[in-house]
């Protein structure tokens, strides 16, 4: 065997330098470039940032868990665009922080949910999935009657939104509190989930 | 996609110059850790290496499988050319998942439309006598519907029971097609302030137990006059409903929200706003069609 080969293995500074450069490639080919693409990294015609409540919800939404059953991705296979709507696009999601795409779908994909029930049925589900569909395994969410939002937080977390690209304005951050204090979680999940991928559709 | 997707240049240059790296970086390791012929160790000798009283032993791998390693290499090549791979260049193939996607509904389109296009020309009434198109019916209402109205479409508190050939909004084709393809928005307003207070309440709640032949706490004859005033534009004078609006038909003991004394005492203190959304969009004119049929074949 050469010399040069045994430099490589018997040196393990070098090769850890070595194999940091090889298993780099794939990141800088595959990663990198998406911070550069439109598709990417611009958001869709029309699309606005979350409002407050549908922001308090969305957090809500993380809490309990609900991205662990439902993912927020719907592929672009047609047994799926005909039970969900379009597909989902990168630009509908660079706001998205994290983004809850998911990979497990116990429940449906939930990507284009808004406006497909209504806020009724919404709210009777969530308190118990048993009372509006006998078959669901979903859990129940009671809770989220009786927990009220403080909005403590909210603008905070807007600006951090901010700091990170999401283009919320002064007005918004400066009302944010006002708009989320004193109204029930579920009233905040509700407003999430209602706008959830209103922003593409298939016109028939 | 026309012109390039990047919003700076260099990234194709990027991608194209680090996968060539990483392709011609193979090969040259390959070539690199080969076993040299200037060597002169047969095979089975050692190799020289000991460590630890373990040997290496010159063993080399097949030729096949080594040639393996190379046939990827060329196969990368192929593979990035057809496809979209250096780059933002299309690919020889012009292949996006999008358009594979087209290529699968149109092939469909191509299947199903046909079917939909013949059930279009026939009359729901008639259609729904065909146990095909109902089937088809049936699965686009376990997909659409069914999770309000159960996959039984019994429906439940709050949803209708379709079922039972008592509708709010009509029962024809018609109306039942103008129902899934518009949506409907209930609006029975909240009347307990309005209808002077406890006693009130529970007098014109005895009323409209009175209506289906069942006595409440209150007393029925105030509860009539509170009734015709601010009731009876939307129920009817004999509170038999009105489809055109939607109103409940309070005499047929159907309730949709529970006919219980509790039940009907929360309706008029708080309404109802039940929302049944458009499905317009979502399914498009000749899949309501069908839907309607199954839907008009489980009460008629």
């Amino acid at each position: 065997m050469a010399k040069t080969h045994e430099i490589v293995e018997k040196n393990v500074g070098l090769m850890i330098i070595l194999t940091l450069v090889a298993v780099s490639f794939g990141g800088l080919v595959e990663i990198v470039p998406l911070f550069f693409q439109k598709q990417t990294s611009e958001p869709l015609e029309g699309m606005k940032p979350w409002n407050a409540l549908q922001l308090e919800g969305r957090d809500i939404y993380i809490r309990e868990g609900c991205n662990t059953c439902h993912s927020q991705m719907i592929r672009p296979f047609r047994a799926e665009t005909e039970r969900y709507g379009h597909y989902s696009v990168a630009g509908e999601h660079v706001w998205e922080h994290p983004f809850l795409w998911g990979s497990k779908r116990t429940g449906p994909d939930l990507a284009r949910v808004g406006g497909r029930y209504s806020d009724k049925w919404h709210e009777d589900h969530l308190y118990n999935p048993r009372d509006v569909v006998p078959e669901s395994n979903m859990p129940s969410f009671p809770w989220l009657f009786d927990n009220t939002l403080s909005g403590d937080d909210t603008g905070a977390k807007m600006e951090a939104l901010r700091a990170v690209g999401v283009p919320y304005t002064d007005a918004d951050i400066a009302g944010a509190k006002a708009a989320v204090e004193g109204k029930r979680e579920i009233d905040a999940v509700v407003a999430y989930l209602q706008g959830l991928g209103t922003i593409l559709s298939f016109k028939r | 996609m026309t012109g390039t997707d990047f919003t700076q240049g260099w990234v194709n240059g990027w991608i194209i110059t680090i996968v060539l790296i990483n392709l011609v970086g193979c090969l040259w390791l390959l070539w690199w850790t080969r076993k040299r012929p200037e060597d002169h160790i047969a095979e089975g000798e050692s190799m020289g290496h000991s460590f630890d009283g373990i040997e290496e032993l010159n063993n080399p791998l097949p030729h096949w499988w080594l040639n393996l390693f190379y046939f990827t290499i060329a196969f990368a090549f192929i593979y990035l050319t057809l496809y979209p791979g250096w780059g933002d260049a299309k690919g020889m193939l012009g292949w996006t998942s999008h358009g594979q996607w087209g290529t699968e509904v149109e092939k469909a389109n191509n299947r199903y439309d046909r079917i939909f296009a013949e059930y279009a020309g026939v009359p729901v009434a008639e259609l729904a006598k065909n146990p095909e198109a109902v089937k088809i019916g049936q699965r686009l209402f376990g997909n659409n519907c069914a999770l309000c109205h159960g996959s039984d479409a019994r429906g439940n508190t709050g949803y209708p029971n379709l079922t039972d050939a008592d509708w709010l909004y009509g029962g024809t084709p018609e109306k039942i097609m103008e129902t899934v393809t518009g949506g409907r928005n209930a609006m029975m307003p909240a009347l307990g302030a309005a209808l002077g207070g406890e006693q009130g309440i529970k007098d014109v709640a005895a009323y409209v137990l009175s209506l289906s032949g069942r006595q409440g706490a209150g007393d029925a004859t105030a509860g009539k006059a509170k009734f015709d005033m601010m009731c009876a534009a939307c129920h009817g004078p004999d509170g038999k409903g009105n489809q055109m609006l939607g109103s409940a038909n309070l005499t047929d003991n159907i309730w949709l929200y529970g006919g219980t004394e509790v039940a009907i005492t929360e309706t008029i203190v708080n309404g109802r706003q039940g929302k049944m959304p458009a499905f317009k969009d979502t399914l498009g004119e000749q899949k309501i069609h069908v839907l309607a049929a199954y839907v008009y074949s489980l009460s008629n």
